[in-house]
């Protein structure tokens, strides 16, 4: 199926290096003593090129940028600015595009925010995670709440939109502790002309995290399911309250302030991914694909180096995993999941793979909202929607499979 | 086992008079295979480097348990005092009740036994079960007194003893140590001296018991037998006269313990058999094997057939198994003619199997060594015993299954299997198991003394037995009880099917048929274990027990309220994938009741799980 008018395009590119490794944490990133900042900058340059001559048209429209970490801040604005002008050089940048950096709340990183500003960042996430010291430390976060503050004061006299990232459902967390610290939060994130968004997530325990091992040691006690819900509950009403409702599971927004690049993810729609461990979801060649780079830093930059790209060959993806991707990203958010984007994604009507038969239990059990053309999850569903989407892959019916030749 | 070529000293028909065949009885751990280790060592059975204690315990699970469950034969060459060189084929037995079914077809395969008792304990349960088979098989019993070097070992009190409560002469019981071999010399001069030589006719037409067969990944299905009259032979054709088949012999031997070609197996002898036979069907215990050519005009009177008293279904976790499952079943049953199985289907479980095993702990062993011998992975159900139903209609049908528990108004009455048992326990512990006798319903018949140990009769319905029975007696005892048991008729019983609800819908699997007074107690507690074992769901779960249409215990598992992946981040859906194919495949072993998907292990879980 190709793609009448240009969707755009959001690409994420990634700055695997942090200062110190947090012990919950499990995504792609690696403590490094040097890093050639300048070898960096090439190789990200290099990886772009390779994907814009990749796309068939070549010159895509860019709509998002999104650089996420690791910590991104860490990078020099220079290689930031590098990057930027690479992807306007290969694509067509929106004049409106969305660019975000994902940022650490330390006072040398906040030094930088103006460079980043001036090198074309317009959106700053902040992860401050929490609001006391006692919890920063036991999350093992290199910052004061203090710093914190400071470095969300500056990005929001900085840039024009900033958000902050927080973690709850701590172990030895109280209801009362998160109401209370919610509410500060709520009112840091409604003042100041850029503010208006919010991400909260709970503390998941990922395997081979530090966290992860002291919680089967009974080191750490992870809260009880049914207060962790409560906090959830809590947490809706409480943004809603505040004028800034769930628009995803974990992210809270003013209307009109939600994060475009994320967006696009949950709404299936095409990004390309650039530097270590990330991953991009193109058509190429008519199909729908995932690309993945690998994971290492060092490899990676060697792949760049020698090949161009970081990346393991693109993988076609069929029927089914599309049409289970487009359920499981589109469902998170509380607009759920449009029928025509499902249809142009997977090549299937919405209706045909998930008929009325197949949703009625979960309506009635109050999980999916009724009518509707798309498929949207109830708060309530949105709530245990891991166990929704199980149910729904399992009775998800793809009508004679075309097999995909690659 | 290696094969070795006979050495010359085997070739030829030995001299009846220089045969002698025994088996080793005792109760459980009185040392049968530990003396089964001295006598081949003395007699140069094997090399002392490789030895090792129980050597003949050749199962991994019987070394882990350091039990035996199959009986082993070995054929021993001993020069007497007298100078004179004998074979002695001795067998060794296993112990615990529910594998008397093997003692006794190698108490037919000898004339003469060793009742081993250990002289620290005592007589026990199955000392007085084994021995009074071998007098009923008309052995020569030749006694021994182990475990001398014990210190707590009293062997004047124990003679004393076996002559009070077994009633048998024990003037010339023989003292040893199994462990350190003093008296073993003396026992061996006098089992040459007592013990009678068997007899037999080597012109006759031959004439063997088949004792046992199992199966052997080099050499195929392998047949114990003992020769009567006549001799067996390669290439000889040979019939099984009940079976009707027929089969070229491809060898013989003896186990010296190891796997030995002989030239031929003569009167009085006992060895193996291979001939290229491929049929499970083609073997039964107790057949008696002819010549082809030249027949016996007579079978032996062969052996009563195993009756199975405790039946459980065994499903394959993975339906996929089914077919493997029913192959390594079959492979199993040749090597233990005491097992039955035919197929069932469930509901909540799939296609299976309906076994039927000697008891508890038979059926324990089957199921391990199928999950180990034969790579399975199995769901049990909850054993129960065979009733009998007496129909409004005059018809009678016996029960394996409560799940084919016909409607209740088809029935007259139930009736349910009771057994006699024999319980040996020291004074101090004998409230406490006559209060377990009691709770089980049970009926005391006799309660005499030997010195400080009890020896306490009761009539009990065996459904209250197959359990945990024999558990709680252990500990109730602190290990000092023992426990024997026969079946001793069917009786009336206030019998009721109880059914489990899972979302309203009867799993099958977890129905049981109990005392009416204890339905509500049991059905509770099976309620209460099943919330804790399933998880949460979208969906509340409602889990009934009942009995016809009266709910008599409930439990709900409440819904689910938070399961949902926080961070979804940087396009990486491919982790989220992860998730949702996992959960996909958790799926596929669910099993469905309603709205509600039951994973199986909680199921497995559930059946696993003795009674509280
Ligand atoms: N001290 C001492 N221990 C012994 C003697 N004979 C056997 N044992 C120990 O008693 C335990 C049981 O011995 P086994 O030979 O396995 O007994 P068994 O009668 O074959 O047992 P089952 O086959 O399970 O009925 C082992 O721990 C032996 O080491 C002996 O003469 N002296
Ligand atoms: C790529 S991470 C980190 C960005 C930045 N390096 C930082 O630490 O502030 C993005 C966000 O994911 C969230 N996060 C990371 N690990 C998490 C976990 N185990 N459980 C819940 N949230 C987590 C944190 O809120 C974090 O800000
Ligand atoms: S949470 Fe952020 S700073 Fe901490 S290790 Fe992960 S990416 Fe780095
Ligand atoms: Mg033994």
């Amino acid at each position: 199926m190709e793609n009448k008018v240009d969707a755009g395009l959001a690409i994420y590119v990634h700055w695997p290096f942090c200062r110190s490794k947090c012990p919950y944490c499990d995504f792609n990133s690696h403590v490094r003593d040097n890093v050639d900042e300048a070898r960096w900058s090439r190789a990200l340059t290099a990886e772009i090129a390779h994907t814009a001559a990749r796309l068939e048209s070549p010159r895509r429209r860019a709509t998002s940028i999104f650089f996420g970490g690791g910590t991104p801040s860490l990078m020099p604005p220079s290689v930031a600015a590098a990057v930027i002008d690479a992807i306007a050089r290969h694509f067509t940048l929106a004049d409106d595009a969305e660019i975000t950096l994902e940022a650490n709340p330390t006072s040398a990183e906040a030094g930088s925010f103006r460079g980043f500003r001036d090198a074309g960042v317009n959106r700053l996430s902040l992860g401050v995670q929490a609001l006391n010291d006692t919890d920063l430390r036991a999350l093992g976060r290199e910052h004061s709440a203090a710093e914190a503050l400071a470095a969300l004061d500056a990005a929001q006299t900085v840039f024009p939109r900033a958000s902050f990232d927080l973690i709850y459902a701590r172990p030895g967390q109280t209801l009362n502790d998160w109401r209370g610290e919610l509410k500060q939060a709520l009112a840091l994130a409604g003042t100041g002309a850029g503010a208006g968004h919010l991400s909260l997530y709970q503390l998941t325990f990922e395997q081979g995290t530090p966290f992860f091992q002291a919680r089967r040691r009974g080191a750490i006690q992870p809260l009880d399911d049914d207060v962790a819900a409560d906090m959830f509950d809590l947490t809706q009403d409480m943004c809603e309250a505040a004028g800034l409702p769930a628009y995803e599971i974990s992210n809270h927004a003013a209307p009109g302030r939600e994060c475009r690049h994320n967006l696009n993810y949950w709404r299936y729609g095409e990004y390309a991914g650039i530097g270590p461990g990330a991953h991009g979801r193109l058509r190429l060649q008519g199909a729908l694909c995932a690309v993945k780079a690998h994971r290492s830093p060092e490899k990676w930059l060697a792949a760049v180096e020698s090949k161009g790209h970081g990346g393991e060959p693109p993988a076609r993806l069929d029927q089914r995993t599309r049409a289970e991707e487009a359920l499981m990203m589109g469902l998170r958010l509380r607009e759920g999941v449009g029928a025509e984007r499902f249809e142009a994604a997977t090549g299937v009507p919405l209706r045909t793979c998930l008929p009325a038969s197949a949703r009625q239990d979960l309506i009635e059990g109050g999980f999916l909202a009724p009518g509707a053309d798309g498929l949207r999850a109830t708060a309530k569903g949105r709530n245990v929607l891991d166990a929704v989407l199980g149910e729904l892959a399992a009775s998800l019916q793809i009508p004679a499979e075309v097999p995909v030749v690659s | 086992m290696a094969e070795t070529r006979a050495a010359k000293a085997d070739a030829g028909g030995s001299d009846l008079g220089r045969i002698r065949n025994f088996a080793i009885i005792a109760h459980i751990d009185h040392g049968k295979s530990t003396l089964a280790d001295r006598l081949i060592e003395m007699c140069g059975g094997l090399e002392s480097r490789e030895m090792k204690a129980q050597v003949l315990d050749t199962m991994d699970i019987e070394r882990e348990r350091g039990i035996t469950i199959k009986a082993q034969t070995v054929r021993l060459t001993y020069t007497a005092t007298n100078g004179e060189t004998y074979h002695l084929n001795l067998m060794d037995t296993p112990g615990h009740v529910d594998f008397a079914y093997e003692v006794s077809r190698s108490l037919a395969a000898c004339e003469g036994s060793i009742l081993l008792v250990d002289a620290s304990q005592g007589v026990e349960a199955q000392t007085l079960a084994n021995v009074y088979q071998a007098i009923d098989a008309n052995h020569e019993i030749i006694i021994a007194l182990n475990k001398i070097d014990l210190p707590a070992a009293e062997p004047e009190r124990i003679r004393q003893q076996i002559e009070d409560v077994v009633g048998l002469d024990a003037s010339e019981a023989i003292p040893i140590s199994a462990k350190t071999g003093a008296g073993v010399a003396d026992l061996l001069d006098a089992l040459v001296q007592r013990l009678p030589a068997p007899t037999g006719r080597r012109d006759a037409p031959a004439k063997a018991l088949l004792v046992d067969s199992w199966y052997d990944p080099y050499l195929g299905v392998v047949v114990l037998v003992r020769v009567h009259d006549g001799v067996l032979r390669k290439g000889m054709r040979i019939r099984m006269m009940a079976a009707g088949s027929v089969h070229t012999v491809e060898r013989v031997g003896i186990f010296s313990p190891k796997t030995t070609q002989t030239e031929e197996l003569g009167p009085g002898e006992i060895g193996f058999v291979t001939a290229s036979i491929k049929e499970v069907a083609d073997t039964h215990v107790g057949d008696t094997i002819t010549d082809d050519r030249n027949p016996a005009a007579e079978a032996l009177t062969g052996f009563q057939p195993s009756v199975p008293v405790v039946f459980c279904g065994l499903f394959p976790a993975d339906s996929a198994d089914f077919n493997e499952l029913r192959e390594s079943l079959a492979r199993l049953r040749l090597n233990d003619s005491s097992f039955h199985f035919e197929t069932e289907s469930s509901p909540a479980l799939g296609f299976g199997f309906r076994c039927g095993f000697l008891g508890l702990l038979h059926l324990e062993i089957i199921q391990e060594r199928l999950e180990r011998e034969f790579n399975l992975n199995l769901v049990t159900t909850a054993p129960s015993v065979v009733y009998r139903l007496r129909m409004t209609d005059g018809t009678e049908t016996e029960l394996h299954n409560p799940v084919d528990y016909p409607d209740v108004t088809k029935i007259a009455r139930v009736q349910e299997p009771w057994i006699k048992a024999t319980v040996m326990v020291p004074d101090e512990y004998l409230g406490a198991v006559l209060k377990l006798c009691e709770d089980r319903r049970g009926i005391q018949l006799d309660l005499t003394y030997s010195g400080s140990r009890a020896v306490v009769q009761y009539r009990l319905p065996l459904n209250e037995v197959v359990f945990d029975f024999y558990d709680r007696l252990k500990s109730v005892s602190r290990g000092y009880a023992s426990f024997d048991y026969h079946l001793d008729g069917y009786e009336d019983g206030q019998l009721v099917k109880v059914s489990i609800l899972v979302n309203s819908e009867p799993v099958d699997a977890l129905s049981l048929i109990v005392h009416r007074e204890r339905a509500e107690a049991r059905g509770r507690a099976i309620c209460e274990r099943l919330k804790k074992l399933i998880p949460r769901q979208l969906f509340k779960i409602p889990i009934q027990a009942a009995i016809g249409g009266k709910v008599i215990a409930r439990e709900t598992i409440s819904a689910m309220r938070k399961d949902v992946t926080a961070k979804c981040y940087g396009g990486d859906v491919s982790r989220k994938r992860k998730l949702l194919d996992k959960q996909k495949r958790g799926k596929k072993r669910m099993r469905t009741f309603g709205k509600v998907d039951i994973p199986q292990e909680a199921f497995i879980a559930a059946l696993r799980l003795g009674e509280e």
